[in-house]
């Protein structure tokens, strides 16, 4: 498929699954707690466009986008909003703890790094030639765990690469409230080289994510990516303290309007139909699925693969 | 005559040679030094690419551990001091014993932290603690103690080859204690009984009908049966004791077998007194033995002070035990 073409279609599925997601939340058909990264779906589009298939991703809490764009189906990750037996973990890890493939998420900020960056150590230990991909928010450059993975991933050169999506808050908190001094200054101090854009564009993010990854691919030890983007929705459902007009004038930067402008109009509503009816689809199978049972199995000295005989 | 060292030494070394995903991490754990309390020694040496030294990181060497192990290797990070796990309480709790369920069984994250715990050695508050406790009933994470009566070697064998994570205390006293079969004569009054299982727990007989069951783990079973050698010399009461290798989850069977026979028991710990071990052993006896009694033994509910004085005032030693006993033996 056409590069623009296919960029278009994964920033679609992304939105209109969110968008999806959120409307079930109102009409009270899922409960819970959700992130939808609605407004930055280029960052991921535009990553998983330049990325292996094999390779080693470590999501957040605002995941879904990540997920869609790595290959992940629209319809388990549904059934697992739902907590389905048929989700994408079965019902027990919801929206922000989910695993498929070589993709991982967990919803506590600042502990993914230093998992991600163990894998990367892992993958370059085994020569798989993968790289490790994880995904930080502004909010999240205050967790120390975070400056010790950094630390470690470069003094090792491992094969990873931190994409910063600074949506410019915290939950609540602007970023002038919770960052001080420079967002690249936080990973250049550690000798880590930061590709930065201020875009919703996908081309100009998938061609600095090409860079980028291309240089944690050839070796060159970590690599940081700093996207400054804009998150339309709440934090997570009803937690938005920004006036409406800056609401309406963030709409400016709607990476499906940009990139969108680049497509034909057939080839747009094409898109759209196939969005459409490809979530239809998926909410209402997994709505037909079956919830799961619990089994409480007590593992109390269960060892296993033991092959370190004594 | 080896020592309780030299067998984890060993036994880090034996799953280095036979296992090639078996890697080290710690703070300062590379030869000529081989680690604070030099359980690496050596391997650094002998596995130059396989022991890596770290920053003073402590939540980066579990979190790297535990990426590690989802990807296909065998990590065994190494703690400092066993006080120092609070900093990596995050890694334990919120990753690596939660990724196998709430990933539905998908993965499994074969970990292993090894941390040294307990004072005696003037270290001060900081130092000293036995914080086991804090991560005992956390599902998903296994909490094993080794002891000089099974083969510490082994018990570090099965966690490095568990596929679950594994937190693996060492009491700072216990490095040096001799193996008990080399103690020979110690142990002929007891005899000795042991479950099955990767991380056993152990039952010692007495040759007479026994008054009560001391429970304990790991270096305290040294003051135990020390006590337990008093009460037969000087008193001539006559104790069981269950020993356990493996805190958390528990099975308390073999606890329950021997209460059946002495309806008492004294429960043995280092850590704090409250909210402790020993108050949930005794709560899971007491529901299920109705009408048996109990008491604890452990330290007092302060920091661990510097100066030798008071921090024997403060942590459990032989004669709490006894007196613990001989009230108890009167109930
Ligand atoms: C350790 C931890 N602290 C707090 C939270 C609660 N929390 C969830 S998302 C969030 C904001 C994160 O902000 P940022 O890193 O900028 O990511 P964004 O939500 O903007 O994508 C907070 C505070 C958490 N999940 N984990
Ligand atoms: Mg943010």
């Amino acid at each position: 498929m056409d590069n623009n073409l296919a960029l278009f279609k994964t920033m679609l599925v992304i939105r209109r699954f969110e968008e999806r997601l959120l409307a079930e939340f109102s009409a009270g058909k899922l409960a819970g707690t959700t992130h939808v990264s609605i407004g930055q779906e280029a960052d991921a589009a535009g990553i998983f466009s330049v990325t292996d298939p094999e390779d080693v991703v470590f999501s957040n809490h605002r995941g879904h986008g990540h997920f869609l764009a790595y290959g992940g189906e629209p319809y388990r990750l549904a059934a697992e909003l739902m907590g389905k037996a048929t989700g994408v973990v079965g019902g027990r890890g919801g929206s922000q703890h989910i695993h498929w493939r070589n993709f991982y998420t967990n919803g506590i900020q600042g502990g993914i790094v230093p998992v991600a960056t163990g894998m990367a150590l892992a993958e370059k230990i085994k020569a798989t030639g993968k790289i490790a991909l994880v995904f930080i928010g502004d909010g999240t450059l205050g967790e120390g765990a975070l400056y010790e993975s950094l630390n470690m991933a470069a003094l090792w050169k491992l094969p990873i690469l931190f994409v910063l999506e600074n949506n410019r808050f915290a939950q609540t908190t602007p970023v002038e409230k919770g960052v001080a001094g420079s967002m690249p200054g936080r990973f250049a101090a550690f000798g880590i080289p930061v590709w930065e854009r201020d875009s919703t564009d996908v081309l100009e993010i998938q061609s600095a994510a090409g860079e980028a990854v291309g240089v944690v691919r050839s070796g060159g030890g970590p690599v940081s990516l700093i996207i400054h983007t804009h998150r339309f929705s709440a934090h997570s459902k009803g937690d938005d303290p920004r006036l409406p007009e800056e609401l309406i004038r963030i709409r400016q930067f709607d990476p499906l309007i940009i990139h969108g402008a680049r497509l034909s109009k057939n080839d747009r509503e094409k898109a759209e139909a196939d969005a459409i009816s490809s979530i239809d689809e998926a909410f209402l199978r997994a709505s037909a699925d079956p919830l799961p049972g619990l089994t409480v199995e007590v593992p109390a000295s269960d060892v296993g693969r033991s092959n370190l005989e004594i | 005559m080896p020592i309780v060292l030299e067998r984890l030494n060993y036994a880090l070394q034996h799953a280095m040679e036979s296992d090639e995903r078996v890697y080290l991490l710690g703070e300062d754990i590379l030869d000529p030094y081989g680690g604070a309390f030099k359980v690496t020694r050596g391997l650094s040496t002998k596995f130059p690419k396989r022991v890596l030294t770290t920053p003073i990181s402590e939540a980066a060497i579990v979190g790297m551990a535990n990426g590690m192990a989802l990807r296909g290797l065998r990590p065994v990070a190494e703690i400092m001091f066993g006080d120092f796990l609070t900093l990596t309480a995050d890694q334990l709790v919120n990753h690596a014993a939660k990724f196998r369920w709430m990933y539905n069984d998908q993965v499994r994250v074969p970990v292993v932290v090894r941390a040294p715990m307990g004072g005696r050695r003037g270290y001060g508050p900081t130092h000293s603690q036995s914080l086991e406790k804090m991560f005992l009933g956390v599902p998903g994470l296994k909490v094993v103690v080794p002891n000089s009566l099974g083969d510490p070697a082994e018990l570090l064998c099965a966690a490095i080859a568990d596929d679950d994570p594994v937190l693996f205390i060492e009491h700072k006293l216990l490095y040096t204690c001799p193996m008990s079969v080399s103690r020979e004569g110690e142990l002929v009054d007891f005899q000795i009984e042991q479950t099955q299982g990767a991380y056993p727990a152990f039952t010692l007989r007495p040759a007479n009908t026994p008054r009560l069951t001391i429970a304990c783990y790991g270096y305290n079973f040294e003051l135990v049966r020390s006590a337990a050698l008093e009460l037969m010399m000087e008193q001539e009461i006559f104790v069981e004791i269950v020993l356990f290798s493996q805190l958390s989850p528990f099975d308390l069977e073999p606890l329950f077998l021997s209460l059946e026979r002495t309806g008492k028991l004294l429960t043995v710990e280092e850590g704090t007194r409250s909210l402790g071990w020993g108050a949930e052993v005794s709560a899971e006896a007491v529901e299920r033995l109705a009408g048996i009694k109990v008491r604890r033994v452990a330290a007092l509910d302060l920091p661990i002070a510097n100066g030798k004085n008071l921090e024997d005032a403060i942590l459990p030693g032989l004669q709490d035990i006894v007196t613990a006993a001989l009230e108890l033996a009167a109930r």
